[in-house]
């Protein structure tokens, strides 16, 4: 493509003079080469690792205890579907990122988005800054805060005793659905921006005319609204669920998984199966099912996103 | 056009210069570099104070040799994983690393280390180290791979401000499990409010769980893990089950910490710095080492604490000989592969292991000494009034079973006392799927028999 652009261009004669007798394709490699760093240090630092991983999964490489690797070929994946606590973990991901992001986060964020559109500029910019500060907080001190909100001596139960209201103990009940609670607290506000962005681009006459016609506030919403900012939603629904599938420190700091691997996504079990017990090919492995599964979500998204071209 | 092109070539040039800076590394013929865990409470720096002050004395008496001290600020298990990512390759390898006794074995196998079989027999100060702590640090094929620079012991720490007011005796001295049981719903009973005991359990305090909590009530029955005679991991013992069934009971019936505090991982630090000295707890099962945090340099000083607190033994399940029971672990100083240094790296640990700072050591971390001559050394047993109990406790400990598997089987263990402690597996069917995993992971070389201790 660059090729048949460049030669066809006119305004490239006076540039030819000395060039002219280069033959054409040495020419477009030499234009192609400042992109050479950028590919060397693509296929070093992104492609590199995943080739690794991959081969990784297929061998029986371990941390410690032995001198050698071998390549296994498919045991490590017939090791994990045989496992229970491997379904443990897929089933706990699964709940999480349902829970945390495409429920929570997302519904959320529209909501706060949606409120802004109504609110003063003294309440949206308060609310805002609040929002946006939870999200800044690097993700171990926002894991070690929600620790301390939720656990037995912790802040929520204080609160509680004040309102005379029964004590939770939900790390320990109900571990999935704190942390659950402390992503939507933590990851809300990007998907707040997005629909903030993506609301303010619904053109006003739409919803205006909608409204003429007697449509509701539902109505407006579900058949003008949405409709408008579908795009948006499905961006916003790839990248948290992407976000959420891979979080770590935020368990770990609350719960390092347990209790009773209650809350043990598969990034947790992952980091238990290859850095605790030492297993390396065993755990990345279970590294790349939970790529799989990211593939699987975005594949649903995207279909989302291609019918009924506009 | 040239132009363009010579600047293309100079820019991918120019981009790739720090590439190659990434392999090549600076090496000296001059340094070696000390990989060691520093302790995660920031209040406590004993190890980095103590290779400092060798260091300098180091360095004065070798001119021209750089010692660069490595810390990993790590838990116990992150820093057992950083210390291996960073043996694997030699870029990253350190001269020396501090390893643990139970892991070296494993690190022995994966190729981490060097023997130095020669270096010790040639060393005036080996003969000084007691014969089950060189032991600990020699391989499968007998060879020895570390210097040892202490071990523990554990055993029954107790208030006796709670204990007063229980009715219990201020010189407690339990001689079997049920003399622990009527001692805690004795606290539970008249001390309302206080936590009666603590046994370290689930996956969030790893081996603290495995060795301090389950392994001191299985090597106080007529059980073991490993079967030293048959060489095979013992499955099935009544033992392993009834230490589960110790676990349930204490746990079900609000003998111990409540399920959601003893399952987290800073159960530990809150039992040294808020539950003993604010008499939230009666007993707790801990390492020989827990009254550090007490002292002057410690986490939480505390000047009155050995009027207040008490130490006694960990009785056998009925009371069978020896009458009571401990395990042990213990460090050691080890050459890596990797070494690009060996020979400085050797000169070093003779350096730490003079008795002078072998004894520095120990009395600062609360260390048992390893060495006959620092046994001997009045400033030793003045250091902390717990140091003579703990020291004899040696003569009735046990050692993990420390092969290349052990790991993995303390991780078993600790998800099986989890599910024991949360009441969602019994300990039949814990002992059960503790038979199974370790099946798995030896491959089959398991007995029904334990074999003589």
């Amino acid at each position: 493509m660059t090729a048949s652009t460049t030669a066809a261009r006119p305004g490239a004669a006076p540039e030819v003079s000395g060039a002219a007798r280069v033959p054409l394709r040495s020419r477009t490699f030499l234009r192609g080469l400042p992109l050479l760093p950028a590919v060397v240090l693509l296929l070093v630092f992104l492609a590199g690792p995943i080739v690794y991983c991959v081969y990784y999964a297929f061998t029986d490489m371990q941390l410690t205890g032995q001198t050698t690797t071998h390549f296994v070929g498919l045991a490590n994946f017939r090791k994990a579907f045989g496992d229970d606590r491997f379904y443990n973990a897929i089933l706990q991901t699964l709940v999480f990122t349902v829970l945390s992001a495409i429920v929570g986060q997302n519904i959320l964020g529209l909501v706060i988005a949606m409120l802004f559109r109504l609110a003063t500029k003294a309440v949206r910019s308060i609310v805002g800054a609040l929002v946006v500060a939870a999200w800044v907080v690097p993700e171990i001190v926002a894991g070690y805060l929600l620790y301390a909100f939720f656990r037995d001596e912790g802040s929520l139960n204080e609160i509680l005793a004040f309102l005379h209201l029964p004590q939770q103990n939900w790390l320990y009940t109900m571990p999935i659905l704190a942390v659950s609670l402390a992503n939507v607290w933590r990851g809300t506000a990007f998907s707040m921006l997005v629909y903030s962005a993506a609301l303010s681009e619904v053109p006003q006459e739409l919803t205006e005319a909608a409204a003429m016609d007697g449509a509701g506030l539902w109505q407006r919403f579900w058949h003008v609204t949405l409709p408008t900012i579908r795009r948006s939603v499905a961006t916003n629904l790839m990248l948290i669920t992407l976000q959420t599938l891979s979080v770590f420190g935020l368990i770990f700091a609350m719960t390092k998984g347990g209790p009773s691997n209650k809350s043990t996504t598969l990034p947790i079990y992952t980091y238990q199966t290859a850095l605790q017990s030492y297993e390396i090919g065993y755990g990345t492995a279970m590294a790349l099912v939970l790529l799989v599964i990211g593939a699987l979500f975005s594949l649903v998204y995207l279909r989302a996103l291609r019918p009924e071209a506009d | 056009m040239r132009f363009r092109s010579i600047a293309a070539l100079s820019l991918a040039g120019a981009m790739l210069v720090p590439l190659a800076a990434c392999s090549s590394s600076g090496e000296s013929k001059n340094e070696i570099k000390i990989a060691y865990q520093r302790a995660t409470d920031n209040n406590s720096r004993v190890m980095d104070n103590f290779l400092t002050g060798v260091k300098k004395e180091f360095e004065k008496a070798n001119p021209g040799k750089k010692v660069t001290l490595v810390p990993i600020q790590a838990t116990e298990n992150d820093y057992y994983t950083k210390l291996d990512l960073m043996m694997k390759s030699p870029r990253t390898a350190p001269d020396l690393a501090y390893e643990d006794t139970f892991l070296i074995n494993s690190d022995i196998k994966a190729g981490f280390l060097q023997p130095i079989d020669s270096r010790v027999k040639s060393w005036d100060q080996w003969p000084q180290f007691q014969d089950s702590a060189k032991k600990a640090v020699s391989g499968l094929d007998g060879k020895v791979y570390g210097v040892p620079d202490g071990t523990d012991t554990r055993g029954i720490w107790y208030d006796k401000r709670v204990f007063a007011k229980a009715g219990l005796p201020a010189n407690w001295q339990p001689k079997s499990w049920d003399d622990l049981l009527a001692a805690a719903r004795a606290i539970k009973k008249k001390a309302p409010g206080v936590t009666p005991m603590s046994i370290y359990t689930g996956k969030a305090n790893g081996e603290a769980a495995s060795m301090q909590g389950f392994e001191m009530l299985l090597y106080g029955t007529d059980d073991q893990l490993y079967n030293p005679q048959q060489k095979k991991w013992v499955t099935g013992s009544k033992g392993f089950q009834d230490s589960m069934s110790f676990l349930k009971t204490i746990y079900s019936t609000g003998l111990a910490p409540k399920p959601s505090q003893a399952l987290d991982a800073n159960i530990g630090t809150n039992i040294a710095t808020d539950w003993f000295p604010n008499q939230k707890i009666g007993f707790s099962i801990d390492g020989s080492w827990l009254a550090s945090t007490w002292l002057k340099t410690g986490a939480k000083p505390w000047a009155d604490w050995s009027k207040n607190i008490g130490w006694t033994a960990m009785p056998t399940q009925h009371g069978q000989a020896p009458g009571k029971t401990s395990m042990s672990g213990g460090w050691s100083w080890a050459i890596t592969r990797q070494a690009k240094n060996p020979d400085l790296a050797w000169k070093f640990i003779t350096a730490m292991q003079t008795e002078k700072n072998a004894a520095k050591y120990d009395n600062s971390a609360q260390n048992l000494t390893v060495r006959k001559d620092v046994a001997a050394d009045p400033s030793y047993l003045a250091a902390a009034p717990t140091v003579k109990f703990f020291t004899d406790l040696v003569a009735s400990t046990h050692y993990r079973p420390a092969y290349a598997e052990y790991p993995k089987v303390s991780t078993v263990i600790q998800e099986q006392m989890e599910a024991v402690t949360t009441g969602s597996s019994s300990p039949t069917q814990a002992t059960a799927a503790y038979d199974k995993a370790v099946s798995d992971i030896v491959g089959g070389k398991t007995t029904k028999e334990s074999g003589t201790k």
